[in-house]
């Protein structure tokens, strides 16, 4: 399969697009030429074998990692030396794999760190403790409290989260993310460790939230990433070989080469199943 | 009972001066794990700050408030101007700055206020309260420095746990690249952290100058009682540098009355081999998973 063209007639207004972006570690090409966009609601799915760069891609898109070369732009508008902490503000949030929950802060106060873009007051205003900040505060942990409760984890959010049992660390970690109202969503594995029934509970979560964002999903269960994604992009030794459909990339020859190590004929073989990426992702 | 009745109360009374120094000590250490060996020469020179301002027929208070407002800045200062530019290198580049500062600050205070003894003044009497025909060694200016303590205690445990402003630094300091990926702006929480840290050390400093006499070297025995306070404690936990602090204080006086004042200093050696023997983490420590 052919990696379509840029689609013509955009202006890139609410768009993520990566430009041709290359990232080297000391002679190790992590990604060379990847050019990818995201369309608002859009579920965009990345999958690739172990060392593909699907991480890099991510950090990249979150400003971790400053490509050496390519452009990042979001809403049209290029986006030079990224830093993380400005990611939020421009209403990208981005969850972790290792999901990086503060363990020795409620679940609420970890979901109100994420509420922060929308505080009114400023530093000061906090530093001095002006009444204005208490109704912000107020309000923050309103919003933090309707979106645990729309994750069905409210009535966790007085625990810290090393006793919550892994699928809701799981969901307090996706809260976190979106009480932060954000147009993009960067969701990092959100699907490992999970069961088989905890994993489609998760499927139809992320389907109600396309009618509010666009997702970038970077995840191992091809089930989840068939099931849930618009659209899938493969990499492959940091270089994009292939995106379109589902249906389309689980049947495209240098996608089953890559994931199999061998060529296949197409339709022989689908990389869906799990036991199908066994040979490079061990 | 009565000298027991006094050595307690002379020792609650320093525990808490220890307390302050040591909460100074953790407010840096848990949020960039730098042990800031400067906060004593840092307290040292803003009781200069406050002693300059008194001498110029200021009260007492005006030259309190001037002490913690410069507290304020300094650490400030430092933070970014210092600390700053060796964040994300090995923490003990840092280490080693503050150990300097430390040296830096000492030489710039006897270049400005000179090395001799002066004396500090105290707000509230610094002789003991006479009960009938007991003698207690509670003085006013003792009764100030508990609750200055305990309000400034109180004021830090408000802000950690009741605003939004705390939850970011207590975020920035738990994980400082989630935090930043949240939003929070890691590098200003840091410098409001070391701006904090020095506010409560100018407090411990002008308590230990109360009523008593300075000189560049006078709070020098503060960072060595502070740290153990801080480690007996625990080093990440504001509430174990309390503990940690009353703890030494009361163990020190007893040790001053009962035994020798001479033995002070290595029953502190002591009391901190026994606890890094029996509980390394400190007595308020989390559990950690051994790596394996």
């Amino acid at each position: 399969m052919r990696i379509p063209a840029r689609p013509t007639g955009t202006t890139g207004e609410g768009r993520f697009e990566l430009s041709d972006v290359g990232v080297s570690f000391g002679g190790v090409v992590a990604l060379s030429e990847v050019s990818l966009e995201v369309a608002p609601r859009q579920v965009l799915g990345v999958i690739g074998p172990n060392g593909a760069g699907k991480t890099t891609l991510f950090n990249v898109a979150c400003g971790f990692v400053t490509p050496d070369r390519g452009t990042i732009r979001w809403r049209g508008v290029t986006l030079r030396r990224l830093r993380p902490h400005q990611l939020a503000g421009l209403g990208i949030a981005r969850t972790l794999q290792a999901m990086g929950l503060f363990d020795r802060m409620s679940v609420l106060d970890n979901v109100m760190v994420g509420a922060d873009r929308h505080a009114a007051t400023g530093f000061g205003s906090a530093l001095l403790a002006l009444p204005r900040s208490a109704r912000d505060e107020r309000r923050l942990r309103d919003r933090a409290m309707a979106v645990l409760d729309e994750l069905g984890a409210a009535s966790y959010a007085g625990r810290l989260p090393p006793s919550l049992p892994y699928a809701m660390r799981k969901r307090v970690s996706l809260a976190r993310a979106l009480v932060s109202n954000p147009d993009l969503l960067l969701l990092d594995e959100p699907a490992s460790g999970l069961s088989q029934g905890e994993m489609a509970e998760f499927g139809s979560v992320l389907r109600g939230l396309t009618e509010r964002m666009a997702v970038l999903l970077v995840e191992h269960h091809m089930d989840l990433v068939l099931s849930v994604c618009d659209e899938i992009a493969v990499l492959d030794f940091g270089r994009l070989i292939a995106r379109g459909a589902p249906d389309d990339v689980r049947s495209d020859p240098a996608v089953l080469a890559a994931y199999l190590g061998v060529e296949v004929r197409e339709g022989a073989a689908s990389p869906g199943g799990r036991e199908d990426n066994s040979a490079r992702s061990a | 009972m009565q000298q027991l009745l006094n050595t307690l109360l002379t020792g609650l009374t320093l525990g808490m001066v220890y307390a302050a120094f040591a909460l100074a000590l953790v407010l840096i250490w848990r949020s960039t794990r730098i042990i800031n060996f400067a906060q004593a020469p840092m307290a040292m020179i803003t009781t200069y700050v406050a002693l300059t301002v008194i001498d110029a027929d200021y009260s007492y208070w005006v030259g309190f408030t001037a002490a913690l407002l410069s507290g304020l800045v300094l650490g400030a200062a430092i933070e970014r101007l210092v600390i700053r530019p060796v964040e994300g290198k090995p923490h003990i580049n840092a280490v080693i700055l503050t150990l300097g500062l430390f040296i830096v600050i000492h030489a710039v205070a006897a270049l400005l206020f000179g090395s001799r003894y002066r004396s500090f003044p105290a707000p509230f009497g610094v002789r003991g309260f006479q009960v009938g025909e007991v003698n207690v060694a509670l003085t006013g200016f003792g009764i100030f420095t508990i609750g200055s303590v305990v309000v400034v205690m109180l004021l830090l445990v408000a802000l950690f746990r009741g605003t939004d402003l705390g939850l970011m630094m207590r975020a920035a300091a738990f994980n400082q690249e989630v935090a930043r990926l949240l939003g929070v702006r890691v590098g200003r929480m840091f410098t409001l952290g070391w701006a904090l840290a020095a506010l409560v050390g100018s407090l411990s400093g002008l308590l230990i100058a109360g009523g008593s006499l300075v000189h560049p070297s006078y709070m020098d025995s503060a960072v060595v009682f502070g740290f153990v306070a801080a480690v007996l404690g625990g080093l990440d936990s504001p509430v174990g540098a309390v503990v940690g602090g009353l703890v030494l204080g009361v163990s020190l006086s007893f040790v001053s009355g009962y035994v020798g004042s001479e033995l002070v200093a290595l029953a502190a050696l002591g009391i901190l081999m026994v606890v890094l023997l029996l509980r390394p983490g400190g007595l308020f420590s989390h559990a950690t998973p051994r790596r394996v």
